[in-house]
């Protein structure tokens, strides 16, 4: 990253409604120059309009939008140093992929544009097909010639609405690589919107959450998932665990907590709920944090560990781990999930367990949130 | 039994053939008949060959004339209603104003109307306005009525249109002018030519309405319709039969055009 400022994108209390619904809320994000940021949510949660007002396809309602130093909240997309690529692609379908990819230099009144053109399909593998119509070309073809003809104009910014949604799995994780590799190379700042939260994770630097029209949390990808702020964020990205508890006192840094009958350790710097002796607080864990013992080997749990007791309900072999389904006097359904390094065979469905992990992988969350948050939507993934 | 099997097997063929040639008799009798050589006025019984008639198309006095205003009337009606009619179709797919249902069902109503309905209240409109009749009242009637074959076909493409290649295209630099001619129009282009072909179709061919409103000025099927009362030249039959070849021939060259580009783009 360098000190160049002229691509980063900066929202001032952008916010945009429809009559009386509100589809997002006043936001401020600053995105900095050269950088991956992702805007992560399910759909309606107002991604997509915050790129739409980005790229000047969408009106905000109040708030400004800079570009580098410039306000282009009043300028029209045609005036607008950044480009998009749309979801579904929009490619030109009367024109050939060659005049697909030349026509924003065509625009700006750029005489030869054939080198230009001819890189630009090779940088995207596409030289070949430079006078074939787009409908000729397959999904993934399709996709690429969509960021040539954005990438081509050097934008100060690319905007990714979606851009990987209509490809399968596998095409679309080979394009996850593809289009990181690009920003890489070109250095150009990427504002990519997208529901599929492994996506936002692999390609980002920056994830943005929204949620309902608002950022629910925004940083790295290793910090959203390591420390949610909200129930919604903690369920959104990777799935949780859900115990609710009790402040019963403080020692050192950690926050001691009443749950069932047994006590649980928390850092205090892991919360973001107020922590006043007897308030309530929702303690988190990632299931693949958790170690599983039977019940009779409880006693060889080191010390200091967190630790609850239930019952196998169910369990699922899928490979490289086994994830269980446990069933506790805290939590009815708490998940694990176990590296199969030694798989013990005592581990069955009934069986009774000691559930243990680091307090380090404890996080606390304000405990007037709805447990549930974010599930329904990760299932659309 | 073999025969049976053929005829299950050939079926579809057989009666597209059948119905092909219930098409296309007339035409075949048409161009049959410009080759005759009539004994007296009326050219409705064969004599012998002939290509006197094909020599001197415009043997018949006032019958090219007429031809000459048919064409001319047919391509500002085309020009008129295509330019309209795009228009109030875009208008009316694109934008949501008041009274857009109404003037959606109003549309239609020159279709569903009898001509003769039309005819009569067009002339009693011009009377009325003292409008001298002719060519441009003609024209006016022709534009109105041809108005609404073109909107429909041009409402149909737009509507399929994706509106997200128009924000494309201004995400892309081009203004509204530029999007409009470099995207918009090249994608409606199929939808406003066939509007365009139907309306220099509807145009040329009309009778009813042009004869109620057309004054003294004659127009090719009022000729046509004139000259079966007292006659009929076989020059009629030559330019029926041409206008038929130039049709086919158009369709033809388009079909060979596109298919060329198929291949060239495999």
């Amino acid at each position: 990253m360098t000190n160049d400022t002229s691509g980063d994108v900066r929202l001032s209390g952008i916010a945009k409604t429809y009559g009386s619904f509100t589809a997002v809320h006043p936001l401020d994000l600053t995105v900095p120059q050269g950088s991956f940021f992702a805007l992560l949510g399910a759909s309606g949660c107002g991604k997509t309009t915050t790129l739409r007002m980005i790229a000047g396809l969408e009106e905000p309602s109040a708030g400004t939008v800079h570009l580098g130093d410039q306000d282009v909240t009043a300028l029209p997309p045609y005036k607008r140093p950044v480009n998009t690529v749309f979801q579904s692609y929009a490619l030109f379908p009367h024109l050939d992929i060659f005049e697909n990819v030349a026509f924003g230099l065509r625009r700006r009144g750029i005489k030869s544009v054939k080198k230009q053109v001819g890189d630009m399909l090779d940088l995207v593998q596409l030289g070949e097909q430079a006078r074939k119509k787009p409908h000729q070309l397959s999904g993934g073809q399709q996709q690429r010639v969509a960021v040539a003809r954005a990438l081509i104009n050097h934008p100060k910014v690319l905007l990714l609405d979606e851009p990987l949604g209509a490809l399968d799995l596998k095409l679309r994780r080979q394009m996850q690589l593809e289009l990181k590799r690009i920003q890489t190379e070109v250095g150009i700042t990427f504002v990519h919107v997208t529901h599929d939260q492994e996506e936002a994770m692999t390609m980002a630097d920056t994830v943005a959450v929204m949620n309902a029209g608002r950022v629910e949390q925004l940083g790295s990808p290793t910090d959203l998932y390591e420390n949610p702020r909200t129930t919604f964020v903690a369920n959104f990205l990777g799935t949780s665990n859900f115990i609710e508890a009790e402040v019963d006192s403080k020692s050192g840094d950690d926050v001691v907590l009443k749950a069932g009958g047994g006590k649980l350790l928390l850092p205090g710097a892991r919360c973001s709920a107020p922590t006043t002796t007897g308030g309530k607080v929702l303690v988190g864990v990632r299931p693949e944090k958790i170690s599983l013992v039977p019940a009779e080997e409880a006693g060889e749990i080191p010390e200091g560990r967190n630790r609850i007791t239930g019952r196998i309900a169910d369990s699922s072999f899928i490979g490289v781990s086994t994830q269980y389904v446990v069933d506790s006097p805290v939590c009815p359904d708490f998940e694990v999930y176990a590296q199969n390094i030694d798989r013990d065979t005592r581990l069955v469905p009934g069986a009774e367990v000691v559930l243990h992990w680091n307090p380090a992988h404890t996080f606390g969350l304000d405990a007037s949130q709805d447990i549930d948050a974010g599930t329904e939507e990760e299932a659309v993934v | 039994m073999t025969v049976v099997n053929w005829l299950k097997r050939n079926l579809v063929v057989i009666a597209g053939l059948l119905t092909l040639s219930y098409l296309l008799l007339p035409n075949v009798i048409v161009t049959i008949f410009s080759f005759n050589n009539p004994k007296g006025r009326f050219n409705y019984e064969w004599q012998e060959f002939s290509t006197a008639a094909w020599k001197d198309p415009c043997g018949v006095s006032d019958m090219c004339g007429s031809l000459s205003v048919s064409l001319q009337l047919a391509f500002w009606a085309t020009i008129g209603a295509t330019l309209l009619g795009t228009m109030i179709a875009f208008a009316l797919v694109r934008y949501r104003f008041r009274a857009r249902g109404a003037v959606n069902s109003l549309i239609f109503l020159p279709m569903a109307m009898p001509e003769v309905v039309m005819a009569a209240s067009l002339l009693t409109l011009f009377l009325n306005l003292g409008a001298q009749l002719g060519f441009w009242t003609i024209l006016i009637a022709h534009i109105m009525f041809c108005l609404s074959f073109v909107v429909t076909a041009v409402k149909a493409r737009v509507m399929s249109m994706d509106p997200r290649l128009e924000q494309a295209a201004q995400d892309l630099y081009a203004g509204p002018v530029q999007t409009f001619i470099r995207v918009t129009l090249p994608i409606a282009a199929p939808g406003i030519a066939a509007g365009a072909l139907l309306a220099f179709a509807l145009s040329f061919d009309d009778f009813i309405i042009t004869n109620f409103n057309a004054g003294s000025t004659v127009t090719f099927p009022m000729f046509v319709w004139g000259s079966a009362q007292r006659g009929t030249p076989v020059q009629i039959n030559v330019i029926g039969t041409a206008m038929f070849v130039i049709a086919v021939l158009f369709v033809l060259a388009s079909m060979v055009i596109s298919n060329r580009r198929n291949k060239q783009k495999a």
